[in-house]
């Protein structure tokens, strides 16, 4: 892969003020797509979001968001991006304190 | 006594004779009417729990509560295509006389769990990258078969008979490139389990190989996957109508509908409750359904944002490392992501600098 090609395009047909925009994200999949477009729902700005993987053999999924108030759909997917990377940091701290705990059955598995 | 659960559509997923419902989430904004349900860092930090319930050599189980399924399912999708592990790539043959043919052979021994830290290797961008001492791993494997001098007359079996019956996982031979003799000094490279039989020889038949050994991501090919299985499934819930309690002479009767251990029957008053430390080995059979007796008497549900993991860990990887591993993954994903947003805010204040795809 050339270094040149972006990760991310806007797609044609977008709001000038990107109050409603297609992003299509290369090299992703249902795993981003999905909670990505979980976190965008949850903002009360978010008139739509849904995503989709338009062909198997092509390797990008395509996300909608539309916002009310002539919002930036841009600004919306920063925001839900850093709200995704709080909720691994979250969930990582609380499973490394109960791995810490050692409040757990332990067991021997024959391999 | 606690208070006795009920079942509530925002929470639960029914579990019905022939069908389910309520099986997605309504936790959005503008859903409910008059409620908040917007994104709250404060609020999921209170709602989350991580709990380890089981953790062996080989694989961990563990309750994630309090998160929607796409990042469960997030997570379970990183752990079997995207924690990257080290797996042989490629083979070159100098000798194989054995049954198996090239190909075969290297197929199998690129299956083979190899038991080297991903941490201290990088990963080929292109495949045809020039191979160096920080992403490619040498092994070699030369094994000959011969016949035993002194083997006694009567046996049959092939390990009194020859030497090297068989090509096993353990004679494949670290060779040191440059500066992995110490960056992997600690834990010389070899594969996990070393009695992977490879091949079946018989005296005259050899094989001398080559093989390349580098880092890459279960979506490329299955054997770089580090799990066994990754899964996850919502925790059952047993509800009893209060209404409609048990008849005390089909209690016996009722408790037998589900797993050991999910119903509990009070010996003398023959009433029953739920065990709910142990409702997660329901399997949901579903059998009291079957019985006209039980109608309305109990209704069975999994809890919508409780999810039951197991991961059993393949390969290099201890159990408990895994999912932090696959966070990490998906924190670098969602990295990449931004950083290329921020561009993208940064080059077009306006719409025409922004970089349109033609369709």
């Amino acid at each position: 892969m050339a270094e040149t090609s972006p990760k991310i395009k806007i797609m044609a047909g977008a709001a000038p003020d990107l109050s409603a925009a297609t992003f299509q994200i290369f090299d992703e999949s249902h795993t981003i797509g999905n909670a990505l477009r979980w976190m965008i729902m949850k903002n009360p700005k978010v008139e739509f979001c849904g995503y989709s993987v338009p062909h198997p053999s092509e390797n990008l999924i395509q996300l909608r968001i539309q916002m009310y108030d002539g919002l930036s759909s841009l600004n919306t997917l920063l925001e839900a991006l850093a709200n995704l990377d709080s909720v691994c940091e979250t969930i990582e701290n609380k499973y490394h304190s109960s791995l810490a705990t050692n409040d757990y059955e332990r067991w021997e598995e024959r391999s | 006594m606690p208070p006795a659960i009920t079942y509530d559509s925002r929470k639960h997923v029914g579990v019905h004779a022939e069908r389910v419902s309520h099986v997605s989430s309504t936790n959005f904004p503008g859903h409910h009417p008059h409620e908040d349900h917007s994104w709250d860092l404060e609020r999921f930090k209170k709602g989350l729990t991580v709990k380890i319930e089981r953790l062996s050599n080989r694989s961990i189980e563990f309750d994630l509560v309090g998160v929607d399924a796409s990042i469960a399912n997030a997570y379970r999708r990183i752990l079997i295509a995207e924690v990257p592990t080290i797996c042989v790539e490629r083979v070159y043959v100098w000798d194989n006389t054995s049954v198996v043919v090239d190909e075969v052979f290297a197929q199998r021994i690129g299956l083979v769990p190899l038991n080297v830290d991903p941490a201290l290797m990088d990963m080929k961008q292109t495949q045809n990258d020039q191979a160096t001492d920080r992403n490619t791993l040498v092994f070699r494997l030369q094994v000959a078969c011969e016949r035993r001098k002194n083997a006694p007359k009567d046996t049959t079996d092939p390990s009194k008979l020859y030497i090297n019956h068989e090509v096993l996982s353990s004679h494949l031979k670290w060779v040191p490139q440059g500066e992995q003799e110490i960056v992997m000094a600690e834990n010389p490279p070899a594969p996990t389990n070393l009695n992977i039989v490879l091949t079946k020889l018989r005296p005259g038949q050899e094989v001398d190989m080559e093989l390349h050994a580098v880092k890459g991501v279960g979506k490329d090919h299955a054997k770089f996957c580090p799990v066994a299985t990754a899964s996850y499934r919502l925790l059952p819930l047993v509800i009893l109508n209060p209404e409609k309690p048990v008849p005390r002479e089909l209690a016996e009767k009722f408790q037998e509908c589900f797993s050991p251990g999910v119903i509990r029957v009070d010996p003398r008053t023959k009433a029953v409750s739920v065990d709910s430390k142990k409702t997660r080995k329901e399997t949901m059979s579903r059998e009291v359904y079957r019985h006209p007796e039980f109608e309305g008497c109990v209704q069975l549900a999994r809890v919508r944002d409780h999810f039951l993991f197991n991961i059993e860990s393949e390969g290099f990887y201890p159990p408990q490392r895994l999912l932090p591993e696959a966070i990490a993954v998906m924190r670098a994903k969602i990295a990449t992501i931004k950083r290329a947003a921020e561009t993208l805010l940064n080059n077009g204040d306006s719409l025409g600098d922004v970089e349109m795809a033609d369709v």
